[in-house]
């Protein structure tokens, strides 16, 4: 395969009055081979996985959520699930920014309930509403089956998750089928999203879905008749400092 | 106080993909531009970090923060329109480069019929084809006037593709052949085919082949990386607005770029612009920037909240039906669709391209006989191989979960064996959709957004139910073993999203009755007012917008060269 830099000087690329090449500093082999980007054997080092911390749940909280992701997308013969992908971890992290305080949606007033085809119209932000979700998700373990939501059997679990899901639990300030809705979206962004973000542990998750992930072309296989399993890269392989 | 600059002959409000045309081919015959554009300046140089799934389709890197500016939106006129809080149905463009940087490379022209819509249907059908509320209106300009602004367009960004059969003709072959033919799409052509249907290649903005274009700009082939829509392409090999017109622009030294400029009204006088005052959004000083010419090219939507905040032009009324500005409020209706399920074939569905598609035209337009159907018009039906980024896509047979161990078996089983087949319907016009300025929420700047007041007709509904029989047909010949249909549209709702394809409220035709512009895109009530643009179109098609859009823009671009050689309106 050829790199990205050998391929744009193939191309000939010239555009008036921008610099092309100033920023492209990759040399990135499109990689077709099999090659695993993590080293195995005696030369192997195990690397603490640093990212296993909260930025914004409780370690209660943490567990919760930990559970019901794994319920969500659980562990089965293709792979891991999203305990072991690193999910809640994912999920924490992203409470912990912008997507956790709603800083790049209209946050202004007059807040009124509106009609469904209207969207979200809650004063709550996701931290917030995934407070407000977690402490609902123990509330109704308690009062089902009076243990929290972590000690409960997976049966028992889907159980109040289906009960969120259909709208069927009181929350205040927001609706168990949106927080649901919230938790199942931000579950399988955590198990697909680049590992970068925190999930996605080792990439298991493209892996489950033969998705090879970051790659600089597929213009060889296109049109292939056959499937071509790549092995995945992450944008690390395409960061240099 | 704003502090007032300098005159120049032209001032453009945005710098996207009408905002750049005007630049270059304005600024190439030596008229001083310059380009007042909100958002930052970008160059490919920053799309290094690209093929990020959630970064880019799911947090929406590259689009307007919502924080700061949004639209209202409710069905009908007895609703209050709430703000869209979060993006859902369509994605508004931010930055140099604007939405053209993030789109998926589609490039169709309209058809013959779309341009005399309302003429053609009535000498077809009569007029009481036409439903009562249905505010159709030709576009005051033929195809055939019209067809010399696609060439112009196409070559620029060197659009890639086939014949269409049933397509609008052409004067001149595509600029660059189709992109390559996947497993996919062949199989869609077979199936096509076998139902005396007509298929072709899909016309695509990201290259075939190397292209070198009239300006001497020269950019790569494709790679099939699979991240075009919502994302920014890091080869230059997809068209945009930074890898086309605005080098060009900057080449001639005539052109100033000035970014984080966001312009808040059009100043005129006696039925002239004299200029537009902008923000600067870094320092919040205000400006003047007095020029001959204002050139209204940003997103469709802001192009009409400008004239309204403005004052500009009789806002449009729809309890009586008179006044102009925010009438014909279109969009694009989906929901006819045919989702294909293999067991035994899986696909490199990974791969693929934001323009890489195949498709036919048998039923858009008036391509067919309309007599016995209860809608007008119809749709492109396509198939297309954009990439299938896993996030997104978690397809699964009708009666899976959507959560839970079956959820996960099936969508990671299908995750490369699931196909679509779907139809991108005409929107057509009604006297109660329009867009005006909201009575209570305001931007960041203390300005009342955009109201939308737009829902599905009973046009819609039919269109779908007849469209989805035929994707489905099509699909059942293609092979697959299950197939889920979509033949029904509830209600317009703004959460899913559906596509940023935004039309009307400033509308062309031949008379300043019906009509905000005139067909050089000059507004018949300021003369040095033009607004080129998908706001600028009477209906939407059964097709992507962009082509159309950077036709109208050089079409707007002789209007104006034009004008500031001879002045007053054109038409």
């Amino acid at each position: 395969m050829v790199s990205r830099r050998e391929f744009l000087k193939g191309a000939g690329l010239a555009i008036g009055g921008m610099a092309l090449g100033g920023g492209i500093v990759g040399t990135i082999a499109a990689n077709m081979s099999s090659s695993k980007e993590t080293p195995k054997g005696d030369h192997h080092v195990e690397t603490t996985e640093y990212n296993k911390a909260l930025m914004f749940f409780t370690p209660t909280e943490h567990a919760v959520i930990d559970a019901a992701a794994e319920r969500i997308f659980p562990k089965d013969e293709n792979g891991p699930g999203a305990k072991e992908l690193l999910v809640s971890y994912f999920i924490d992290h992203q409470l912990a920014g912008a997507w956790g305080t709603g800083s790049k949606e209209y946050r202004q007033g007059p807040f009124y309930p509106g009609e469904p085809t209207q969207g979200y119209q809650g004063h709550l932000n996701k931290q917030q509403i995934f407070r407000l979700g977690i402490e609902a998700l123990q509330n109704e373990a308690k009062k089902r089956f009076n243990q929290s939501f972590t000690s409960l059997e997976g049966s028992q679990q889907d159980e109040i998750l289906q009960a969120f899901e259909k709208g069927e639990v009181e929350i205040k300030g927001v609706s168990s089928s949106y927080f649901f809705s919230l938790l199942r979206s931000a579950t399988l962004e955590g198990v697909y999203a680049d590992p970068l973000y925190g999930g996605n542990r080792n990439m298991e998750g493209w892996r489950m879905k033969k998705f090879p992930g970051h790659q600089m072309s597929f213009a060889d296989i296109i049109d292939k008749d056959e499937f071509v399993v790549i092995e995945p890269q992450s944008l690390h392989s395409q960061h240099h400092s | 106080m704003a502090k007032e600059l300098k005159k120049t002959d032209v001032v453009l409000v945005g710098m996207g993909w009408t905002g750049g045309i005007l630049a270059a081919e304005l600024s190439k015959k030596g008229y001083k531009v310059v380009g007042l554009e909100r958002g930052k300046n970008q160059t490919l140089a920053d799309f290094q970090m690209m093929h990020d799934e959630l970064r880019f389709a799911h947090r929406f890197e590259m689009m307007q923060d919502l924080s700061t500016e949004t639209v209202t939106f409710r069905n009908n006129l007895k609703m209050r329109a709430l703000p869209m809080r979060q993006y859902g149905s369509f994605l508004l463009g931010n930055n140099v480069g604007g939405a053209g940087t993030h789109w998926n490379g589609q490039t169709f022209r309209f058809l013959p019929y779309d341009f005399e819509i309302y003429t053609k249907t009535v000498e077809r059908y009569g007029k009481f084809k036409i439903p009562e509320e249905m505010t159709l209106q030709d576009w005051g300009i033929t195809y055939d006037e019209f067809e010399k602004y696609y060439d112009q367009f196409e070559k620029a960004i060197g659009v890639s593709g086939d014949e269409a059969p049933l397509g609008a003709p052409r004067s001149n072959p595509f600029p660059t052949p189709p992109m390559k033919k996947t497993p996919a799409l062949e199989l869609f052509f077979e199936a096509a085919k076998k139902l005396n249907l007509h298929p072709y290649m899909m016309p695509s903005a990201n290259l075939s082949e190397n292209y070198t274009n009239p300006d001497n700009i020269s950019r790569p082939a494709c790679q099939y990386c699979g991240f075009c829509e919502r994302f920014g392409c890091e080869y230059a090999a997809k068209a945009d607005p930074l890898n086309t017109v605005i080098p060009v622009a900057l080449n001639t030294g005539n052109f100033e770029l000035r970014t984080h400029a966001n312009v808040v009204e059009i100043l005129h006088q006696d039925g002239k612009a004299v200029g537009v005052k902008y923000i600067d959004t870094i320092t919040r000083e205000e400006y003047i920037q007095p020029a001959e010419v204002v050139g209204i090219t940003s997103y469709a939507l802001n192009n009409v909240r400008l004239l309204l905040i403005s004052k500009m032009g009789k806002p449009y009324d729809p309890n009586t039906g008179t006044g102009v500005v925010g009438k014909n409020y279109c969009y694009q209706t989906f929901g006819a669709s045919a989702q294909g399920f293999f067991e035994n074939k899986q696909f490199n569905l990974y791969a693929g391209a934001g323009a890489l598609g195949a498709c036919l035209d048998d039923f858009n337009g008036d391509n067919f006989d309309h007599s016995d159907l209860n809608f007008l018009h119809g749709a492109n039906i396509s198939i297309t191989q954009t990439g299938r980024r896993p996030i997104a896509n978690n397809a699964t047979p009708p009666g899976t979960p959507s959560w839970g161990a079956e959820f996960k078996k099936q969508s990671i089983k299908y995750a490369n064996s699931v196909l679509s087949v779907g139809a991108q319907g005409a929107s057509l016009p009604y006297r109660h959709h329009y867009l005006d300025l909201d009575p209570t929420y305001k931007d960041a700047f203390g300005l009342p957004l955009l109201r939308i007041t737009f829902d599905f007709e009973e046009q819609d509904r039919q269109l779908v139910a007849y469209l989805g029989e035929q994707t489905e047909k099509i699909m059942k010949e293609m092979g697959a073993d299950i197939i889920q249909a979509g033949k029904t549209l509830g209600p317009y709702n703004i959460v899913p999203y559906q596509s940023t394809h935004n039309t009307g409220g400033a509308i062309m035709g031949s008379s300043p009755e019906t009509s905000v512009l005139n067909n050089y895109l000059q507004m018949w009530d300021f003369e040095n007012v033009f607004i080129p643009g998908a706001s600028a179109f009477p209906h939407n098609s059964g097709y992507n917008p962009t082509d159309t859009v950077g036709a109208l823009a050089y079409r707007a671009a002789e209007g104006i060269d034009l004008y500031l050689q001879k002045g007053g309106l054109l038409v």
